[in-house]
């Protein structure tokens, strides 16, 4: 199969598919955005909590898959081609997640104690910390975050979309060049991201893993959201040429790999925490473990954990789209459980708790956030045209 | 009444012809037959049917058993033998014990992959009747051979040593025991 013989624009029927799911979508976001305004005016503290885990999620999706984007960059091979443009509208929703931030600048007196003059005060350890927690650096750094990522963004979809129309070229050699770099910014941006606005709902608390533990989380939405979104467009033209179960198969082993690199950096957490036992740091478990959140806990060992990790062992199963996308999308769930059990404990010490606005909050950024990208995937070709390893990518799987 | 056999050995000179040859085989009802190339033919583990063993079973086994090895291992350690109390925690405290039983599943389920393996394929074998054909010595260098055993139940000398040269080898030999 050459690439000559195959068209990769999407097709009549994957269209009018997309557009519905659009809709679905974007309902689904603007009931929730609705209620959030709602939420907003009658309960601001409840509000400002469940929006911050919402929008880590999304966060997660875009700049996770900008970041698989760049791996595929660095490490060449099929996997990376079928996913190319899927991660490349993904990271075009970039701008979307920018402009979603700014209801965390307005909620940083809700949810961040050390912006409060008073407190700090009161505390000599605060005083410490004050010169890098304080509002105005925080959102220096928060613009060099999502900064750094949008520019990315726009130069690999600049490039990428200078190589479909020039052939392999300059526009190839820049993608690649750029990639290794852009995997570097992104880890240190992601831990200092991490550290700034979830770490430091705890002020005093501090652990040098968190920020593996986020990059871990992205890359697995991402994956997983990657993953389902693969199965939806297997059904159809133009990917229903080009998919094979061997593509699957890739993207299985990543969604199976992540799991374990989740759970090895939040179990070595918890070992470091419970080994040296000290008053500083257990808090922060303590507030997870009792009054109802150590179910939830445990439903994160076994749900994120034990559940898929069991599950995607199978060759079969991995090799399955409808399974293998059920699977993702399950883990999708329970990254938002995982979200919403590392930021909203702190917040209500001592006794779980789950407000309506935890089902809003949720619902509209991601609703939202879904419509977006799926209007940016529609805009170029489902695979691209020129890339080093096409031909690889069409071969794959095939005999 | 001729001495048995252990099967027939057809050569041929390209891997295309070998997996054309593995397919049209299998087509025509042989089970019993064996392929032999200087390099992996992905297609050919398709077309003699080879996916399915019990390699991952036997892992997943070992694995198991490492991980409640490891885990009992320290239980008896620190519950049983040396009951000494740490930093007034409970004597039974798994959190520490799960990086070595990690450790442990790691370590079994790699040996039984090794172990598994070599004795799946019968490892260490001194005598092996394929190396009695001729010019067998060329398949770890440019020929591929198809053995037809004679333990497959549709083997007959005569019909499949026939049935080989409809496939176009380069030669076709039998194979003594």
């Amino acid at each position: 199969m050459t690439s000559a013989s195959l068209d990769f624009d999407i097709g009549s029927e994957l269209r009018a598919e997309l557009r519905r799911w659009r809709k679905r979508a974007l309902a689904v976001g603007l009931l929730g955005a609705a209620l959030c305004a709602a939420g907003f005016l009658r309960a601001p503290f409840q509000f400002f909590r469940s929006y911050l885990w919402s929008y880590l999620f999304v966060v997660g999706l875009s700049a996770g898959s900008l970041a698989w984007l760049m791996l595929q960059y660095v490490t060449g091979g099929a996997w990376g081609v079928v996913i190319r443009r899927p991660c490349e509208a993904a990271a075009r929703t970039l701008p979307l997640v920018a402009l979603m931030f700014l209801p965390i600048i307005v909620g940083i007196p809700n949810l961040y104690q050390w912006s409060h003059p008073k407190i700090v005060a009161a505390d000599e350890i605060l005083q410490h910390k004050h010169a890098y927690l304080n509002v105005p650096f925080f959102l220096v750094r928060a613009a060099a975050y999502l900064g750094g990522w949008l520019l990315l963004s726009w130069f690999f979809n600049r490039w990428s979309a200078a190589e479909d129309r020039d052939g392999p070229g300059p526009a190839s050699r820049k993608l690649a060049a750029l990639a290794g770099p852009g995997l570097l910014f992104w880890g240190f941006s992601v831990t200092f991201m991490a550290i700034d606005w979830v770490l430091s709902l705890d002020p005093k608390w501090f652990s040098t893993i968190f920020g593996m533990m986020f990059m871990a989380g992205q890359a697995l939405s991402a994956m997983a959201f990657l993953i389902a979104l693969m199965a939806l467009l297997s059904f159809r033209r133009p990917m229903s040429e080009i998919l094979t179960p061997r593509h699957l198969h890739d993207l299985g082993k990543f969604l199976l790999a992540l799991v374990m690199v989740w759970a090895y950096f939040s179990f070595s957490q918890f070992l470091i925490i419970w080994s040296a036992n000290l008053p500083s740091e257990i808090p922060w478990y303590l507030a997870r473990m009792r009054g109802g959140w150590q179910y939830v806990g445990l439903a994160l060992v076994f749900g994120h954990f034990a559940l898929p990790f069991a599950l995607l062992l199978s060759r079969d199963l991995k090799r399955n789209f409808k399974l293998l996308a059920g699977i993702a999308v399950f883990v999708l769930f329970m990254r938002l459980v995982d979200l919403y059990w590392l930021v909203a404990p702190g917040f209500l010490r001592g006794s779980f708790g789950l407000s309506w606005l935890d089902f809003a909050a949720p619902a509209g950024v991601f609703g939202l956030w879904l419509a977006y990208f799926l209007t940016q995937l529609e805009k170029r070709p489902l695979m691209p045209l020129h890339d080093p390893h096409l031909r690889e990518a069409l071969e794959h799987g095939r005999e | 009444m001729t001495t048995p056999i252990y099967g027939l050995m057809a050569e041929f000179d390209s891997p295309t012809a070998l997996v054309r040859a593995a397919r049209a085989a299998r087509e025509k009802g042989y089970r019993k037959l064996d392929a032999y190339s200087p390099f992996p033919i992905e297609d050919l583990s398709g077309a003699l049917d080879l996916h399915k063993n019990k390699l991952p079973l036997i892992v997943l086994a070992g694995g198991i058993a490492g991980l409640i090895a490891g885990y009992l291992l320290q239980y008896f350690v620190t519950v049983w033998y040396y009951p000494i109390n740490i930093a007034g925690r409970p004597l039974h405290s798994w959190p520490s014990y799960v990086v070595i039983a990690f450790e442990t599943t790691i370590l079994f389920a790699a040996l039984s992959a090794v172990l598994g393996l070599l004795a799946l394929c019968g490892l260490p074998m001194p005598y092996h009747p394929v190396f009695n054909a001729p010019r067998f010595a060329l398949a770890s260098r440019n020929r591929f051979f198809l053995c037809i055993e004679s333990r497959d139940p549709l083997f007959d000398r005569a019909q499949t040593g026939e049935f080989l040269l409809t496939l176009d080898p380069k030669e076709v030999s039998e194979v003594a025991h």
